[in-house]
C-alpha cells in the first residue's frame, strides 16, 4: 500500500466519523473539529508504536468512547444546545439564509409600507375606515405571494397569473356600489381573504399544487402560520400595552399612533415575517398544529358526544335563533380543522389505531350536532327570508357538512381495511380550491345578486 | 501492562474519577498551556498508566472549565498543521487548584492517618475480614 492511498483512505474514515459525529445535536461543529484533532494525533501516535493505520484508527476510535455516552457527556455541559435555536443560531448562517431573512424583512417593510401608502393620496385610516377593511388582503398577501414567487423561483407566466388573480380581487372589492355597512359589503370582506388565500397556496406549492404533497404542505404551512401569527400578535399586544402605558404617565397619548401605524402595520409586516419563521423552522423543530389537534381531539369529541347525550336525555329542541347556525359552522370549522391537522401529520401507511376511532367518533358527533341544528332551522329559513348572511351562513354549513360527511365514509372504509388513508389525503386536499371557490362566490355574485344590500 | 510494574491494575470508580478530573487538569494545565490529547497523555504518564479517561469524555470537562472561568481557550493553527484548540489556565483557575488541593489534602490525611491502623503492614489490601471473630460466619 503506497503512502498517498492510505493517507486518503484515514481521511476517508475520519470524514465518516465525523459525519455521525455532527449527527449529535449536543455537539457543535467546533467540538467535531477539537475532538478530529484528537483523533488524528492518537491515530498518528500509535501508527508511531507500529500500528497499521486502519488498526490505529479502529483504536482510536474506540477509545474515544463511544458516541452515545460522549453525546450525552456533552449534552449535560451544554444543555442549551438541546433546545433549537433557531433565530439566533451562530451556525448554519449560510449566505442562503441571510439573503432570505433579507428577503422576507424588506417584504415586511413592504407590506407596511403599502399600508400607509393611500394616506399620501388623502386616504386617512381615520377617515376611510371601510377602504381600509376592504382591502386590508391586498397589503400583505401580495408580498407574502412575491416571497414564495422569489423563493421557489416561480416561472414568469405563473407570476403574471397570480397577478391577474390579485388585480381581478382589488377589483371585485371596489368597483361595485356597495353600502359600506351593508351585509353584503361585509361579507366580501370577510371572504375575500379565504378567497385569496387559494393564491398564496399556489405560489406556496409552487408547481407542485397539482399533487395532494403539494397541497397538504400548504395546509401544515398554513395552521404553522396561523400559530406563529398569533404568538407574535401576542407580542405585539404586550408592547403596545407597555407604549401606551409608559408614555402616558409623561402625559402623551399615543393611542394615534397605535392605532394607525403599529397595530395595522405590525400585522401586515408580521403575516410575511410569520411566514418567513415557519418557512425557516419548518424542518428543524416539531409542527405545532398536529400537537394542539392530538391535546383537543378527545376534548371536542367528549365535548359534543356529552352534548348528544344531554339532547337526548332533556328532549329539549334546539333552539336556534336566527345568528344560531353560525356557532354551527364555527363547530365544522374546528371540527375541519382538528381532522386535516391529524391527517397533516400522520404517516398514511401506518395502521389504524386508537386516535383514528377517536377522529371517527369526533366526525360523527359533529355531523349527527349539525344535522339536528340544520333540521331546526330548515322550517324556519322561509318564515325569516333568505338574507345575504343567512344564504352566506347555510353555504358554509353545507359546504363543510358535505367535506365532513365524505370523510367520515372515508374513515369508515379505512378503519374496516377496506381503503387506504391516502384516499381521505386526497379528498381534503382537492376539497380546498372549494372554499376558494365558494368565498369568490360571495365576494363577486352576492352583491349583484342582493342588490347591493 | 501493570502487572510487569508489580502493581495491581485499579479500577478507579466513576464518581472518584469525576471528582478527580477538575484538580488533575487543572494541575496539568499549570503547568503550561495544553491541548487535549496531551493533556490526556499527560495524565497516563503521571499516573504510571493507572488512570485512563475515556479520550472524549476530556472534552466535555475542559468545556466545564471554559464555562466556570478557570481555563481560557483559544484556536492555533501551527505552520502547515492542523487548527488546534489549547487551554490556558487563569487567575481563577489558580484560586480553584489552590482550594482543591487543600480539599484533596484533607481527604488524604485523614484516609492515611486511618488506614495506618487497620491495613497490615506490607499489605494492600485491607484486612476486613481479619478482626471478625471466628464462627461469625
Amino acid at each position: 500500500m503506497s503512502v498517498p492511498t492510505s493517507h486518503s483512505s484515514l481521511d476517508e474514515q475520519v470524514a465518516l466519523w465525523r459525519q455521525f459525529l455532527s449527527r449529535r445535536q449536543a455537539i457543535h461543529a467546533v467540538d467535531v473539529a477539537e475532538l478530529e484533532d484528537h483523533l488524528r494525533e492518537q491515530v498518528a501516535g500509535l501508527v508511531e508504536a507500529g500500528l497499521a493505520q486502519d488498526e490505529a484508527f479502529l483504536i482510536a476510535v474506540k477509545r474515544m468512547g463511544d458516541l452515545d455516552s460522549l453525546s450525552r457527556e456533552f449534552a449535560r455541559e451544554h444543555s442549551e444546545r438541546l433546545w433549537k435555536q433557531l433565530v439566533a443560531s451562530p451556525e448554519g448562517v449560510t449566505t442562503v439564509t441571510r439573503q432570505e431573512s433579507v428577503v422576507a424583512w424588506a417584504l415586511a417593510f413592504g407590506a407596511a409600507l403599502a399600508l400607509k401608502l393611500p394616506a399620501l393620496f388623502g386616504i386617512t385610516m381615520e377617515e376611510h375606515e371601510h377602504f381600509y377593511l376592504r382591502n386590508a388582503p391586498f397589503f400583505s398577501l401580495p408580498m407574502l405571494t412575491g416571497y414564495f414567487a422569489w423563493k421557489r423561483r416561480l416561472a414568469p407566466a405563473t407570476v403574471r397569473w397570480l397577478a391577474l388573480a390579485f388585480v381581478c380581487a382589488a377589483v371585485f372589492a371596489n368597483v361595485y356600489p356597495v353600502r359600506e355597512t351593508g351585509s353584503t359589503a361585509i361579507l366580501a370582506f370577510v371572504h375575500l381573504p379565504v378567497a385569496l388565500w387559494l393564491v398564496v397556496g399556489i405560489a406556496y406549492a409552487g408547481g407542485r399544487w397539482s399533487q395532494v404533497a403539494g397541497r397538504m404542505d400548504f395546509i401544515r404551512f398554513s395552521g404553522e402560520l396561523f400559530i406563529y401569527f398569533a404568538l407574535i400578535a401576542m407580542g405585539g399586544g404586550v408592547l403596545a400595552a407597555f407604549l401606551a402605558m409608559i408614555f402616558e404617565s409623561i402625559g402623551i397619548k399615543v393611542e394615534a399612533f397605535l392605532g394607525t401605524w403599529l397595530i395595522p402595520c405590525g400585522a401586515a409586516g408580521a403575516v410575511v415575517i410569520a411566514s418567513w419563521l415557519v418557512e425557516a423552522k419548518q424542518s428543524v423543530i416539531e409542527n405545532m398544529a398536529p400537537v394542539l389537534t392530538r391535546l383537543f381531539t378527545p376534548l371536542f369529541a367528549a365535548v359534543l358526544v356529552t352534548f348528544l347525550g344531554a339532547l337526548l336525555w332533556t328532549g329539549n329542541g334546539v333552539n336556534i335563533e336566527r345568528d344560531m347556525l353560525i356557532a354551527f359552522d364555527a363547530l365544522l370549522v374546528v371540527v375541519l380543522a382538528l381532522v386535516l391537522y391529524s391527517i397533516s401529520a400522520r404517516d398514511s401507511t401506518a395502521p389504524a389505531g386508537g386516535f383514528d376511532v377517536l377522529q371517527v367518533v369526533l366526525l360523527v358527533c359533529a355531523l349527527l350536532a349539525d344535522a339536528v341544528a340544520l333540521w331546526a332551522i330548515a322550517g324556519r329559513i322561509s318564515e325569516w327570508g333568505l338574507t345575504p348572511n343567512r344564504v352566506a351562513v347555510l353555504g358554509i354549513n353545507l359546504i363543510l357538512l358535505v367535506n365532513l360527511a365524505w370523510s367520515t365514509v372515508l374513515y369508515f372504509r379505512f378503519l374496516r381495511h377496506r381503503g387506504s388513508f391516502t384516499a381521505l389525503e386526497r379528498w381534503q386536499t382537492g376539497y380546498l380550491p372549494v372554499y376558494a371557490a365558494w368565498a369568490a362566490l360571495v365576494v363577486i355574485v352576492f352583491p349583484p345578486l342582493f342588490g347591493f344590500a | 501492562m501493570n502487572e510487569s510494574l508489580g502493581e495491581p491494575d485499579v479500577e478507579i470508580n466513576k464518581d472518584l474519577m469525576a471528582a478527580s478530573s477538575t484538580p488533575i487538569v487543572l494541575s496539568i494545565l499549570a503547568e503550561g498551556d495544553s491541548y487535549g490529547y496531551a493533556i490526556l497523555k499527560r495524565v497516563k504518564e503521571l499516573s504510571g498508566g493507572q488512570i485512563e479517561w475515556t479520550d472524549g469524555m476530556l472534552y466535555p470537562v475542559l468545556h466545564r472549565l471554559e464555562r466556570l472561568g478557570h481555563v481560557e481557550a483559544r484556536w492555533e493553527v501551527p505552520e502547515g498543521g492542523r487548527r488546534r484548540k489549547y487551554y490556558q489556565v487563569t487567575t481563577r483557575g489558580r484560586a480553584q487548584l489552590a482550594e482543591e488541593h487543600r480539599q484533596w489534602r484533607a481527604v488524604d490525611a485523614t484516609l492515611r492517618g486511618i488506614w495506618q491502623s487497620v491495613v497490615t503492614a506490607g499489605s494492600s489490601v485491607p484486612v476486613a475480614n481479619g478482626p471478625l471473630p471466628q464462627g461469625a460466619w
